[in-house]
């Protein structure tokens, strides 16, 4: 199967990446490339292989319910692009009509 | 706007509603699900937040021990299959409250999965199937900036991450068929059902009006005779156990006119008004997807036998068994016991009880003076600002003979309008009962000497004309005094 | 004695015992060197002078109160900018994040700090250590001090160059399919992954959470090994951190003994696509580990393959997830904040400027891998696939000890040949990536220079889980008879 400029536009929005018409065009193209060649791997992956998700086997680490410090709210704000009254200030959330 | 509506009982001769419900619960743990910043409602803005709960690069989430267990309880409590194993999965979207733009959350891997609640409405049986109950961390809060203070037309919004990691757990229910007309009562019931047995393994506030107990309710209509899925809502913001059972009596009329107007359902999110309606939320252009995958930050858990079966030991009481023995210890007939448990009154009574009233008084007043007041406020009976140790200990001074009935409704009044303790409100009001011998045979006998006629026909043996008499008396002692007390001096004084 | 920027780590640590230099010499003379050749290097994208100047200061106060001291003390080391270190930029070499300054520090980081080292800077890299070449770094690239037309591997070319190039006798790399090892082959120096789960994650900005792994790199193999041991060992902050003590790595780096040691040449690694002169070199390294007393065998592994396809599905889809998080809101770059755009729209061209090409390619990959209706046919069918590399690698231990590869297919290319062909660039990985996605180590030695271009080949060791020691004993065996001295360049 082969990826259009239009799947390409829809992953970028997904992904919120804002691509060019160039960059939009140069990808698909390679994306294309990339996918044909790593297609390979639907062909060894058997119904009985079980999925690998993690390296190594594993399990139950858990951390004990005790508080530890927190950052310095200064820290925590230190970075943000905008803030206001000790919050991150985010512009509008909902596209304007 | 506003939606076409057909009448609830011409809906129900037409359709069977189908309910699904989906509830989070705040865990209460002292940490969040991931880090170890404190896990506290109400703290300045962002001072509860760390690298791992701010999604700062490079931090890892580590898994709080005691919030596996509360997940594990809560799925016992809900006769739920407990994973052998079960991983984290990660769900990809983007917002600006979730500071990793994925959730953590469980996916095709819940802690918990297939059980079944049994929950009373007027005194039926309803099974609720549960799918799953998973883990899953809150996100921030945002304040939207603007002219309205909602999210549409804000000029900006500001986060606060306190809220973010906070531990979730998300319980499912499959879908609920054969309630009929019932349906919105089933829902309320099953939603309290849920919030009295969290608060009973002490795992959550479970205050909805702060949001640590929420539920989306989904709704279908099926065509009566079918058995076709109809399409369903999903109404959110229902904030309360009357916003549940209104929200969904309101979707159903809603949907029930489109159906038999021969139009669509549309699938949609849609928010509840505490007006009484329900409005579409945000249409997304297209269908999210979350592209979930197993969360590699955080390894498999699989819980022990052993471990699962010491925390099965803790759970609190099954809550019909418990019912049925408080009935038979308080003595109840059935159709009380319906009663009590309509107005979500057992836990109240038997905590009023414990308190030192007979079970006959305590249900006295949590189904009198207390449930007239909680329905006009709006509010759940155990949210009323009176507490079951409070009701006893005015039960106490009626007993004691310190207050009337009258005079312990007005000590009820003044508790419940923030005058204090009790005692304090008897202090404040000046409400003890006078127990002066001298000062209500001076009033005795001041209403003798006003009404001579009706002291005459008490003489002649017609002892009802009393009553004129003991209405005077209890007049002038603005009601301070014990009415059987004065009937019998007055009886006493006229037999002189 | 040579220059202080050329000794390597142990030279100096026992320099600082003896009282010939200070610490405060040796960081000087590092921080000399940076002024002299970075400049045509590009290795650094941060220098720590007055920091690391003042941190040396206090280990030579300390030595001479008598306190007692780790080894490696007083030492200089170069930290790959993916690592967060408390008041100092983090970009992990991308523009989204410039001018980040964390208010935390990574364990590992942390680690080398409680051992008395001194943070020379931060080194540049390919842009989320996406890349093969630090030519994706956001920050230009950095130039092979072996020859400095040529790419210094990737994506930690930064912290291989700064070690090649005398600028430090140390650093810290990050390896999610070949990041340490690759560039410590083509500039001619020692890099280790360590086991997965065997150094602390915690602080490493993450790629692919499943296969990243910190680790060091040096000019010598106890050097190497030297500070594998100060950073590896559990961390309760990590999951995925193995709770066990660190293999005796400094112990097989001094023996070098390979006797009766079972090599198993992966079969696989080998062959069509791979430069003579490294294949030469390869054999030649093999011979000399057998003339020592190892024993040789053929191993067959035949579904690395596949690795590559799995690889280029698993770390993107992980990848995709993991730089989420790059939306404007708590920190790093935002663009088009201007009052009209949503945080959407906010949120889109931050990511559209802020990114380079390679993490566009790679986040829209995953973002499709992952994606309602593909999860099953890509990110599953990789899932499978590395259970089989897996199951290869267990096969092939049964049988070996460590198996033994080239680390990468050729030596050192040109700046800009493979920037316009991912595939071709991925290529570079093949032998390294397979260790990856099965969470064993390796670790590439220096094998020579290739006949026919004079540049480094790397010799890449592969020990089962938790057997990073023998990848020590052999690097010691192979420096030994290929008489490694580990000089700067």
């Amino acid at each position: 199967m082969s990826l259009t400029a239009t799947d390409v536009a829809r992953l970028a929005g997904l992904a919120r990446i804002e691509l060019t018409d160039a960059e939009l065009e140069k990808l698909t193209g390679q994306l294309d490339v990339i996918l044909d060649s790593v297609a390979v791997v639907q062909a060894a992956a058997g119904d009985d292989v079980v999925p690998t998700s993690h390296a190594l086997d594993l399990a139950n680490v858990f951390r004990a319910d005790e508080v530890t410090p927190s950052l310095a709210s200064a820290a925590v704000l230190a970075a943000a692009p905008a803030q206001e009254d000790g919050r991150f200030r985010v512009p509008h959330i909902l596209e304007e009509d | 706007m506003s939606d076409e509506l057909m009448d609830y009982d011409a809906a129900m001769e037409l359709f069977e509603p189908v309910l699904g419900l989906e509830v989070h619960v705040e865990l209460n743990t002292k940490t969040k699900m991931f880090c170890g910043c404190a896990n506290e409602f109400g703290a300045e803005p962002n001072s509860h937040t760390c690298p791992v709960c701010l999604g700062l690069p490079g931090s890892l989430p580590v898994v709080n021990a005691k919030a596996i267990e509360s997940a594990i309880r809560i799925g016992l409590s809900l006769n739920c299959s407990i994973a052998e194993r079960c991983r984290f999965a990660r769900k990809n979207y983007f917002y600006p409250d979730m500071t990793k733009d994925f959730q953590t959350s469980q996916y095709d891997e819940p802690i918990a999965f297939d059980g079944e609640v049994t929950v009373e409405v007027d005194g039926r049986e309803y099974t609720v199937p549960i799918e799953r109950a998973h883990m899953e961390e809150d996100a921030g809060k945002l304040v939207h900036q603007g002219a309205t203070g909602r999210i549409q037309g804000a000029d900006y919004s500001l986060v606060d991450y306190n809220r973010a990691g906070t531990p979730l757990i998300e319980i499912v229910t499959k879908p609920v068929y054969g309630t009929g007309a019932r349906a919105p009562e089933v829902a309320r019931a099953y939603v309290a059902f849920l919030r009295d047995q969290m608060r009973a393994l002490g795992v959550s506030d479970v205050r909805m009006e702060q949001g640590s107990l929420r539920c989306d309710a989904n709704v279908s209509l099926m065509p009566k005779g079918s058995t076709r899925l109809g399409t369903r809502t999903e109404t959110k913001n229902v904030n309360s156990l009357r916003s549940i059972e209104r929200a969904l009596r309101y979707e159903i009329c809603r949907q029930a006119a489109i159906l038999a107007a021969g139009g669509r359902v549309i699938q949609e999110t849609r928010h509840w008004h505490e007006e009484g309606v329900t409005s579409p939320g945000r249409n997304k252009e297209q269908a999210e997807d979350y592209r979930y995958f197993p969360e590699p930050d955080l390894v498999p858990i699989a819980p022990p036998r052993a471990w699962v079966e010491e925390l099965r030991a803790t759970l609190p009481e099954d809550p019909r068994a418990r019912a049925a023995r408080l009935q038979a210890e308080w003595g109840f007939t059935d159709l009380e016991m319906r009663d009590i448990r309509g107005a979500g009154a057992l836990e109240p009574i038997a905590a009023t009880v414990t308190a030192g009233a007979s079970p006959a008084a305590a249900r006295k007043w949590w189904l009198t003076e207390l449930v007239r007041y909680a329905n006009d406020q709006g509010i759940e009976l155990d949210e009323v600002p009176m507490t079951p140790a409070q009701v006893a200990q005015t039960q106490q001074l009626v007993d004691d003979g310190q207050l009337t009935d009258k005079l312990a409704r007005q000590v009820v009044e003044g508790v419940l309008a923030g005058e204090g303790e009790p005692a304090a409100v008897v202090a404040r009001r000046g409400l003890a009962v006078v127990t002066d011998e001298g000062a209500l045979q001076g009033a005795v006998d001041r209403a003798i000497a006003a009404q001579p006629d009706a002291a005459a026909k008490v003489r002649d043996g017609k002892v009802q004309a009393a009553g004129a008499l003991i209405g005077a008396v209890m007049k002038e002692m603005r009601g301070q005094a014990d009415a059987a007390t004065v009937r019998e001096l007055i009886l006493a004084t006229l037999a002189r | 004695m040579a220059a202080l920027h050329e000794l390597t780590a142990t030279q100096l640590a026992e320099a600082f015992r003896s009282g010939e230099a200070s610490s405060v010499e040796a960081t000087q003379a590092c921080l000399d060197r940076i002024a002299a050749v970075d400049g045509a290097i590009h290795a650094f994208l941060h220098v720590d002078a007055d920091r690391a100047l003042a941190t040396a200061a206090a280990v030579d106060r300390r030595r001479a109160a008598g306190e007692p001291l780790g080894p490696l003390a007083g030492v200089p080391i170069a930290v790959k900018d993916a690592f967060t270190y408390e008041g100092a930029p983090t970009t992990c070499g991308s523009r989204i994040l410039e001018g980040w300054i964390p208010p935390y520090t990574a364990t590992v980081v942390q680690r080398v700090l409680d051992a008395g080292m001194v943070v020379l800077g931060k080194t540049n890299m390919d842009e989320f250590a996406m890349g093969s070449s630090t030519e994706n770094s956001g920050f230009g690239p950095t130039r092979n001090p072996v020859d400095p037309e040529r790419i210094p591997g990737g994506s930690g070319g930064g912290s291989a160059a700064a070690v090649a190039a005398g600028e430090a006798p140390l650093a810290l790399g990050s390896d999610t399919g070949g990041s340490i090892r690759q560039p410590a082959a083509v500039t001619g120096t020692v890099g280790a992954k360590p086991t997965y789960g065997g150094t602390s994650r915690y602080g490493l900005v993450a790629m692919a959470s499943s296969l990243d792994q910190p680790g060091p790199c040096g000019r010598t193999v106890l050097d190497t090994a030297l500070l594998h041991a100060v950073i590896g060992g559990h961390d309760e902050r990590d999951s995925t951190s193995i709770d066990a003590p660190v293999p005796p790595v400094v112990e097989a780096a001094q023996s070098g003994d390979v006797r009766g040691l079972r090599i198993g040449v992966v079969r696989e690694l080998g062959g069509e696509g791979y430069a003579p002169g490294v294949e030469q070199r390869f054999h030649e390294a093999v011979e000399r580990l057998r003339g020592e007393g190892a024993e040789l065998h053929e191993v067959s592994c035949p579904h690395f393959g596949l690795a590559l396809a799995a690889y280029y599905l698993i770390m993107p889809s992980e990848a995709s997830s993991n730089l989420a998080r790059f939306d404007s809101i708590r920190y790093g770059l935002r663009v088009g904040d201007d009052g009209a755009n949503s945080v959407e729209q906010v949120m889109r061209l931050t990511r559209g400027q802020g990114f380079g090409a390679e993490v566009k390619r790679r986040v829209i990959l995953g973002t499709y891998a992952l994606s309602s209706g593909y999860y099953e046919a890509y990110y599953g069918s990789a899932q499978k696939v590395r259970t089989l590399i897996g199951e290869d690698f267990a096969r092939a231990f049964e049988a070996v000890d460590v198996l033994v590869s080239p680390t990468c297919p050729t030596t050192a290319w040109k700046l800009g040949e493979r920037v316009d062909d991912p595939l071709a660039m991925y290529k570079a990985d093949l032998c390294t990536i397979p260790v990856n996605l099965a969470g064993n180590c390796a670790a590439s030695f220096p094998a020579g220079l290739a006949p026919e271009d004079g540049l480094p080949v790397g010799f890449q060791v592969i020990a089962p889980v938790l057997a990073d020691d023998r990848l020590y004993r052999v690097g010691a065996a192979l420096e030994r008879v290929l008489g490694n001295q580990g000089g700067a360049r």
